[in-house]
């Protein structure tokens, strides 16, 4: 039963970042069925991340209309858990691919930031904030193209 | 309990009302960047916010929600310091007002995430991150405006001149919070004050801006007795809920 709502689940995305699917992004702590009821327990990334009220309704929306037709409860509450808390290592390696694929350049612990576009390394910083709270906005010195960076977080 | 609840609203309110004062630079700021900046930064606390007076909210056995606390409380009843809600000045001021509070919350969310109570220890636990990276960014500012041309450094003085005597609300003790200290539930203002002034002198004695030499401290915030600027703010923020009650998106 699991497996068919982690299928169902596989459709939900980030909608800030719609390569990035709920799973990919590490986000999901927790799924649990009783008898009625889809229990799905996720984590925030940025606590005022207004992405995070919107995968919260899609995956109610999801689970509780895709669920019915494979015999899933149609009761789905979503749970939000603050710890451990979120971190960017969480991101699947089929996510990061995913991220640098769509021109953002994933997280990197060893701080090594290139290009999406041209994987030049000689960048530098625009501001410590992009298009959203977990983006930082970068400059390509070689092919002159503006990023984002995922940041580690 | 309600020692707890205090606790928790007095942080709930710095968060909140820093966020609200944050926002008013949407659209108006230096510089596009900055704008994206200060508006994501903003966005950060007020979830901050978020979890803290949802928390709060929890504790009073959920008779008000958090949008309650937020959008419904007078300007006596809000229990922030004084020093979050002064008007945003210049660029020199928005960004001293954050360093001052930044520096704060690294420490205060650092000690809270050790706490005994395990909501709040995870809230500060998340929180502490995002504070981290906001402080990276005010403390490069002060830097920039103290080494900059006379201009930003006349101004950054002047701003500092201002808000200096703001900061020592953060620290004050009270006979019900050095309780919550023992109960290992609050972070110690001692050791906070302690460390607060060890990082923001340090930084200053990098500049040459003085820190100025007068014992006045600003107080009342945290009993509710706010200055004229809280209750103009609070006539924008909470006008639609109060116009409109329960009225959602």
């Amino acid at each position: 039963m699991i497996e068919k709502i982690k299928k169902i689940l596989a459709q939900v995305s980030d909608p800030e970042i719609p390569v990035l699917s709920l799973e990919d992004l590490g986000v999901i702590r927790n799924i649990a069925v009783n008898d009625d009821e889809i229990i799905v327990t996720i984590t925030p990334t940025y606590s005022g991340c207004p992405a995070m009220e919107v995968m919260q309704q899609d995956i109610i929306k999801v689970l509780s209309k895709q669920g019915r037709k494979v015999g899933l409860p149609t009761k789905v509450t979503v749970i939000t858990q603050l710890s451990p808390a979120w971190t960017t290592d969480w991101i699947s390696e089929k996510g990061k691919q995913a991220l640098l694929k769509y021109g953002i350049m994933p997280p990197s612990r060893k701080g090594t930031i290139m290009c999406p576009q041209c994987e030049s390394k000689n960048v530098e910083l625009l501001s410590q904030f992009g298009s959203t709270a977990c983006k930082a906005l970068y400059r390509c010195k070689d092919c002159l193209e503006p990023f984002d960076y995922f940041k580690c977080h | 309990m309600s020692a707890v609840y205090n606790y928790v609203l007095n942080l709930g309110d710095n968060t909140l009302i820093l966020g609200q004062r944050l926002s008013e630079w949407c659209g108006v700021g230096p510089f596009l960047e900055e704008d994206l900046a200060l508006t994501n930064t903003s966005l950060d606390i007020i979830g901050q916010a978020k979890m803290l007076l949802e928390y709060a909210a929890k504790l009073k056995n959920d008779t008000q929600s958090a949008d309650d606390l937020a959008f419904m409380r007078d300007q006596h009843q809000f229990k922030n310091v004084l020093l979050v809600e002064q008007p945003n000045g210049d660029y020199s001021q928005t960004m001293l007002r954050q360093y001052f509070m930044d520096v704060y919350h690294v420490h205060l969310y650092s000690a809270l995430s050790n706490s005994s109570n395990q909501q709040l220890a995870g809230i500060a636990a998340k929180s502490l991150k995002e504070v981290t990276y906001h402080l990276e960014r005010s403390q490069l500012w002060i830097k920039r405006m103290a080494h900059g041309s006379t201009e930003s450094f006349n101004r950054l003085q002047t701003s500092l001149n201002k808000l200096w005597h703001y900061h020592h609300e953060l620290f004050e003790e009270t006979k019900e919070l050095s309780q919550l200290v023992v109960q290992g539930i609050a972070a110690n203002p001692k050791e906070l004050h302690k460390k607060w002034d060890t990082e923001v002198k340090t930084l200053m004695a990098t500049t040459p801006l003085e820190i100025p030499q007068t014992g006045w401290k600003a107080t009342g915030g945290r009993i509710g007795h706010h200055s004229e600027y809280l209750g103009k703010m609070l006539c924008e923020m909470q006008f639609l809920q109060r116009a409109y009650p329960g009225c959602e998106w």
